[in-house]
């Protein structure tokens, strides 16, 4: 047995193994019936997995499709093949619906991204109360969404809510805030932002964390201040974990449907804060019309798929 | 290396295509719809008359949605009462009720329901469900089964109320009660704004006068309050332009028909009571239980309601009965009216159909049984004397109105301008649920808007829903 040497070989680092590409582990060979021969205990305890997925997770994703191209509403199933992609396109709520949600993930992404990561980074200068601090900014998440709602629809009240109290003190006048049409959108994000930051901003945080010391003593010797060592070592170190929780909020955003339907009845004033999920939900379960529910669903599907993929491959890259 | 890769993706296709026709087939294991037992619901596995009552040697059960829940001990105990006494007459019948928490009817399960044909064989409706029921071949004709041996005071049931329930002259199901809007009152703030509370408002301009004496009171009280959100707001627009005799749909029920001098009144009236009187108070966006939760607590003067509205407020929300009052709805041309029902799942044997009829003859279009037993429920400790349900003319009207008086638990004077200025009922439009979501826009932007364009708002919301009837 020979002691282990403690000099660096310069060679070994060619020497490593190399970690596999992610997605290009190669199965078994020898088929499928072979494969699942191979290792029946392995396969029987993945069969319950498998079911539930099938009945509740794939099964209901294919009669989706199904339904996109079905009419129902008259006791039989019929296929209508284009028509309730026509219907839902001659809905004159499809399009402010798009408006409004476009619109929504624009401002939560200016504030729902930014604060948190304003945060984070707030939260990494302190050297002690760490851990508090992240308990605290997580709270929020910890509250059930429709309390969070509640308070802030008190918050928000044009007659007797906090917000105005305050503005009151400073000789500011009452706004309407969700109930205009103008500030509506803007004040179901705040309020979406205040429950949801907290999961970005510890992911973020942890982010920070992760970026080596010496790179900001290095930037510190070259005479860099706070915002110069944000751009020049944060943000380039951080990259990827913040294309990511982007791409990850613009898919969250895209299907928002609490906040406006429990703060503003859905529509909001004039509409405006009427979500593609919300139209979902009302040709779903208000019109009983499920074929156009199913079909608005697949465009949403669609365009959030494309985005689904961006974030595997951009999860792909941080990993390696 | 190609090869392999050909191999991969074609095993990788191989395992794409089980898994596709598997759940294809599961899929396709959804969409079939099966009959009950197997009768065609025409009544030709029936070896009787459709017409004759049911024969007590006959053993059938019957499966009926809508039994109180156990958290509702007085209605429950008074269900099992029923069926005790019904079965003292049928004891060949059995009665499997069901109950479900909270309301008897939410409409997204109740869609459900219907598409998956899983409707018990007596099934509790709203009279607006109808189309819906008819769209998925979901209910039994029951014309041949209802008539004056079976239902004996069928000739005293409200023809209007009746006829809620017909489809090209077809009966679709039996009454259990009835509603017609009206304007509820809170008898305490009008007192207190010194309006007379036995005098409710029976014209716009009326309403507008007092919201704003109401409001003057200061506190927080509001005047007058509209819904415009979760098509509520649509649903009250609605009311309001039948109010004044106007429609939201033509007769044709292709066109819409509010865009005039009438919808400018009920718009243009609206928005001067918020903005100009501040009659309304300041928060918008409400919805149904909004209005209920603010009149309950002395915050609300004044809002279009039912009657069944005040039994929620008392039952739910600790309300006093002698704190409302009712009047018919300002303008009086014509009401919304609507209400519940239950009907019988297409498919099911005659004699279940004739079981199902008798059972809601005795419990529900009996004067002084089941739930016109007055008295009794009165000892139970459940409200009477609200004006509605009220299915009732000639005699029946006269005996039930006598015993409704004898056991009120309220007073029921503070109902008596609502009773006796009956104004005529008027039926929901075509794709009400989706003409009310646009009518939400035109409410919530006149109440929450200063510089609300009236016109505007009703010109867009005209081309919407004449979209809404054109995709029809």
């Amino acid at each position: 047995m020979s002691a282990p040497t403690l000099t660096q070989d310069p060679a070994a680092k060619d020497r490593r193994p190399r970690r596999p590409r992610a997605g290009a582990v190669r199965p078994p060979a020898g088929g499928l019936g072979k494969a699942l021969r191979r290792n029946v205990t392995a396969h029987g305890f993945l069969i319950g997995a498998v079911l539930c997925f099938a009945f509740f997770s794939w099964y209901p994703i294919v009669r989706e499709f199904l339904l996109a191209f079905q009419k129902t509403d008259d006791g039989q199933v019929s296929w209508v093949g284009w028509d309730n992609f026509v219907t839902v396109w001659n809905d004159p709520a499809f399009g402010q619906a798009w408006r409004n949600t476009l619109w929504f993930t624009a401002l939560a992404l200016v504030l729902g991204f930014a604060v948190p990561f304003l945060t984070a980074l707030v939260i990494n200068e302190f050297r002690h109360g760490q851990g508090y601090l992240r308990l605290l900014v997580y709270l929020p998440v910890m509250l059930p969404p429709t309390a969070s709602v509640l308070l802030f629809k008190y918050l928000y009240d044009p007659g007797y809510g906090m917000f105005n109290e305050v503005l009151g003190v400073f000789g500011i006048p009452a706004q309407q805030w969700l109930q205009d049409p103008d500030t509506a959108m803007l004040s179901v994000v705040v309020a979406s932002t205040w429950m949801n930051m907290g999961g970005a901003t510890l992911i973020y945080l942890a982010a920070l964390q992760g970026v080596p010391g010496e790179l900001y003593e290095a930037a510190e010797l070259d005479g860099a201040g706070l915002l110069r060592k944000v751009w020049h070592v944060t943000i380039p170190q951080t990259r990827l974990v913040l294309a990511l929780m982007l791409l990850m909020q613009i898919i969250a955003t895209m299907q928002v449907f609490i906040e406006p339907f429990l703060l503003t009845g859905g529509a909001g004033p004039e509409g405006s804060t009427t979500t593609v999920v919300y139209l979902i939900y009302q040709y779903a379960f208000n019109f009983n019309n499920y074929g156009a529910a199913a079909a608005l669903g697949l465009i949403l599907l669609v365009l959030l798929a494309g985005f689904s993929a961006l974030y595997t491959r951009l999860n792909r890259a941080t990993e390696e | 290396m190609r090869r392999a890769r050909f191999r991969r993706t074609r095993r990788a296709g191989a395992v794409t295509l089980v898994s596709a026709l598997t759940l294809t087939a599961l899929a396709a294991c959804g969409t079939s719809s099966s009959s009950d037992d197997g009768d065609d619901g025409n009544g030709s596995g029936a070896n009787t008359d459709a017409a004759a009552p049911l024969d007590p040697k006959t053993k059938v059960t019957i499966t009926i949605d809508c039994m109180p829940p156990a958290a509702k001990k007085a209605e429950l105990k008074e269900w099992n009462e029923d069926v005790k006494e019904f079965n003292k007459t049928y004891p060949n019948v059995t009665i499997e009720g069901r109950s479900t928490p909270g309301q008897c009817l939410e409409p997204p399960r109740f869609t459900a329901m219907l598409k998956a044909k899983s409707q018990p064989d007596v099934f509790y409706t709203y009279f607006t469900d109808l189309e819906q029921v008819l769209d998925n071949d979901g209910a039994q004709d029951i014309s041949a089964y209802v008539n004056d041996k079976t239902v004996p005071l069928l000739k005293d049931i409200d023809p209007d109320v009746l006829g809620s329930l017909k489809k090209d002259d077809k009966l679709y199901g039996l009454p259990t009660s009835n509603y017609r809007m009206g304007l509820l009152i809170n008898r305490t703030l009008f007192e207190k704004a010194g309006l007379d509370p036995d005098t409710p408002p029976a014209t716009w301009d009326e309403v507008r006068a007092a919201a704003k004496k109401i409001a003057g009171l200061g506190g927080g009280v509001a005047g007058f309050g509209e819904y415009s959100a979760a098509n509520t707001g649509g649903w009250h627009f609605t009311a309001q332009m039948y109010s004044l005799g106007g429609d939201v749909v033509d007769a044709s029920g292709t066109k819409a028909a509010f865009n005039d001098a009438i919808g400018k009144q009920v718009a243009e009236n609206l928005h001067a009571m918020r903005w100009e009187d501040d009659s309304m108070g300041k928060t918008q966006l409400l919805k149904w239980g909004d209005l209920q939760k603010q009149i309950a607590t002395d915050k609300l003067g004044m809002f279009l309601a039912a009657p069944d509205d005040v039994t929620y407020m008392v039952q739910q929300l600790g309300a006093k009965y002698e704190n409302f009052g009712m009047g018919p709805i300002p303008g009086g041309k014509n009401t919304l009216a609507g209400g519940n029902n239950y009907m019988i799942k297409k498919g099911i044997s005659p004699d279940k159909v004739k079981a199902a009829i008798a059972w809601l003859n005795f419990k529900f279009t009996t004067v002084g049984k089941g739930q016109y037993d007055w008295e009794r429920t009165k000892a139970d400790g459940l409200p009477v004397g609200l004006p509605q349900p009220n299915l009732w003319l000639n005699d029946s009207k006269t005996k039930d109105d006598a015993a409704r008086v004898e056991f009120a638990t309220m007073p029921v004077q503070n109902f008596k301008a609502f009773m006796d200025n009956p104004v005529p009922g008027k039926a929901e439009p075509p794709k009400a649920q989706e003409i009310y979501k646009v009518l939400d826009n035109v409410m919530s932007g006149i109440l929450t808007n200063k510089d609300a364009d009236i016109d505007k708002l009703l010109s867009t919301a005209e081309t919407q829903v004449n979209q809404v009837l054109a995709n029809q």
